[in-house]
């Protein structure tokens, strides 16, 4: 069963002048429930779910995740005196500023706090990563143009006083 | 030729529009999704889904030999592109064509005369269509000549640059001389190159933009839409028709547009981009968008029409089932784009699961999206949910209605920017209409959120 956005608003029409404040709707693959809003707008608000299955040509579907060489979290603890640098969200990291350039930093190089040492792209927006630390960074640990959840360990740094 | 089967061609709240319109025309559809898609609310909808590659746009979304693939292996007559991906790809419209399949867009020549920004340019000026004066020149004293006819403020650009770099802004004329000077010193010691580029700058100036249907003929327009409010070139709000226009200056444009399609002949859904010089009363051309976008709803709220049964209709061939007298315009419609980006931390995208989801719902009110509780928004594609359309007698109405709608609004699991939408609705000088494109900037500055 598919209902229009006309539909809703035919139903709504019926609602609005009855003393009805809630209504559910299921039917084997889809429900709505629509509310009268309790707020100071007044008007009401609808919650639909769609459970049909997706009809897959050929079924060649494979699972979404773990795709992409998605690399997991670290969760094991720096050593004494070396600091992680951390993906601040999930996406693909970039070690330069562009596709050819020069990398942002590379391993020996003296880096301040608010030094961009690389971009986590999400969403089609670029994110700078800072070293959020003064020091020498020892270790790169993710390779240009990986994905990487939240938290992936990019590199390692020698924690050094500016 | 009738298109009974569709394959479309991309995801998110446009697949899930594009699946409803054809259901309602008795068209089949086959959606093809990227393995990050193929649990989403479009593959739910749609009669049928394919699977056409991996999470990245690059492996399915933008994968022109997978998508030509699955409408040739689903049987399908045509591809409906929606906007982005491959909606404006001139290859690939050229390989529908060659396997046989309607592209649901503008030819291959109307594609590449609006693809490029120079060439689209060239046109305008072919079709009398106003851009922004401007001109290269070569010395101190040409600066001079060319600077009177231009007008002052004047941006000084490096011809050999881009992207801003060597730009300078000139407020008073007796400066060019000695500004241009330099600049072309810069230029040549910066690009080898010390010829330099003059253009009008506008201080103030906003974003309008007319709506066309063509079917290779006949070309009408669909009134006009504002789209001033906007985040680092990311249109947020839109309206139609644009608020507080001159009678004259919107009637300008309107008939500029047209004239531009009918100077390419155009077919299928096209949007002519100006921008209004707020000071001068003035409008320039700036691009064609050759394709539907995605505040399309705007229009149809005050056309009463289907965009996508009309862009349809043309693509398998038939005349326009309409005439300029007969677009009759209705009150006054705003789009709200609401995006998985957290505004109170610098415009953070905020991917993840989806745990609430309502919406609101009733007279005027349309909420366009694809999510639902329990969806997943990847971090591959672009951050937004859902779009609030709402339509009212005229723009206070409208604006009253809006105000409730988001209210009604609720979006959790995932940082959402409804909460900004409501605090620009509370500003005066946006409810006064008619901002111009540095507002947003300077709204955000004065609530505290810096852009």
């Amino acid at each position: 069963m598919h209902l229009t956005d006309d539909d809703i608003q035919d139903i709504l029409r019926l609602l609005d002048t009855s003393f009805v404040n809630e209504l559910h709707l299921k039917t084997e693959h889809f429900s709505l429930t629509l509310r009268r809003s309790g707020g100071e707008a007044g008007g009401w608000t609808q919650e639909t779910h769609n459970t049909a299955p997706p009809k897959l040509v050929g079924g060649t579907a494979k699972p979404a995740a773990a795709t992409d060489g998605r690399a997991a979290a670290a969760a094991t603890p720096e050593p004494e005196g070396s600091l992680a640098v951390r993906a601040p969200m999930i996406g693909t990291f970039y070690r330069a500023p562009k596709p050819g350039a020069l990398p942002f930093v590379e391993v020996g190089e003296t880096v301040t706090e608010g030094t961009v040492v690389g971009i986590v792209e999400a969403m089609k927006l670029m994110n700078s990563v800072y070293a959020g630390a003064a020091g020498v960074i020892t270790e790169i640990c993710t390779a240009d143009g990986q994905f990487v959840e939240q938290d992936h360990v990019l590199m390692r740094l020698r924690a050094e006083p500016a | 030729m009738i298109i009974r089967r569709v394959l479309i061609a991309n995801r998110g709240e446009i697949a899930v529009r594009l699946i409803r319109s054809c259901r309602s025309l008795g068209i089949e559809t086959v959606l093809a999704a990227s393995e990050a898609d193929l649990e989403a609310l479009p593959a739910r909808l749609a009669d049928r889904t394919i699977c056409v590659g991996g999470a990245r746009p690059a492996q399915s979304y933008l994968d022109i030999e997978a998508i030509v693939a699955a409408a040739l292996a689903t049987k399908a007559d045509a591809v409906h592109p929606g906007y982005g991906f491959l909606s404006e790809n001139q290859r690939f419209a050229a390989r529908c064509r060659a396997a046989g399949l309607i592209f649901i867009g503008p030819t291959e020549a109307q594609l590449d005369a609006v693809g490029d920004k120079l060439k689209a340019r060239h046109h305008a000026v072919e079709a009398g269509l106003p851009v922004v004066p401007g001109g290269a020149v070569g010395s101190g004293e040409e600066a001079m000549d060319r600077a009177r006819e231009i007008g002052f403020p004047i941006l000084v650009k490096a011809v050999g640059g881009g992207g801003g770099r060597g730009m300078k802004l000139v407020q008073d004329p007796f400066k060019l001389a000695e500004i241009a000077a330099l600049a072309m010193a810069e230029a040549d010691a910066a690009f080898g190159d010390s010829r330099i580029y003059l253009e009008r700058f506008v201080t103030s100036g906003r974003h309008v933009e007319v709506q066309l249907l063509g079917d290779g003929q006949q070309v009408v327009h669909l009134g006009d839409r504002d789209c001033s409010i906007q985040r680092r070139y990311q249109k947020l709000l839109e309206e139609a028709p644009a608020p507080n226009l001159p009678d004259s200056l919107r009637a300008a444009m309107r008939q500029a547009a047209v004239a531009f399609g009918r100077h390419l002949g155009y077919r299928g859904l096209g949007t002519v981009e100006f921008l209004v010089d707020c000071q001068r009363q003035e409008f320039y051309f700036l691009e064609m968008n050759a394709r539907i976008q995605v505040e399309h709803p705007v229009t149809e709220a005050i056309t009463g029409l289907d965009l996508v049964a009309e862009q349809i209709a043309v693509a398998e061939g038939r005349p326009l089932r309409l005439t300029q007298d007969q677009v009759v315009f209705t009150g006054h419609a705003i789009e709200c784009r609401i995006n998985a980006e957290d505004w109170q931390r610098d415009f953070h995208p905020s991917p993840g699961t989806v745990r609430t989801a309502v919406f609101p719902a009733g007279p005027g009110i349309r909420v366009d999206t694809h999510i639902e509780a329990g969806s997943a928004v990847p971090p591959f594609y672009d951050s937004m949910l859902a779009k609030i359309i709402v339509h009212g007698a005229d723009r206070a109405d409208c604006l009253a209605r809006l105000r409730g709608a988001l209210a009604n609004c609720r979006v959790d699991g995932v940082a959402t920017n409804t909460a900004m939408h409501q605090a620009l609705l509370g500003q005066a000088e946006f409810a006064a209409g008619g901002v111009d494109t540095t507002y947003f900037a300077r709204f955000l500055e004065q609530v505290g959120q810096n852009g």
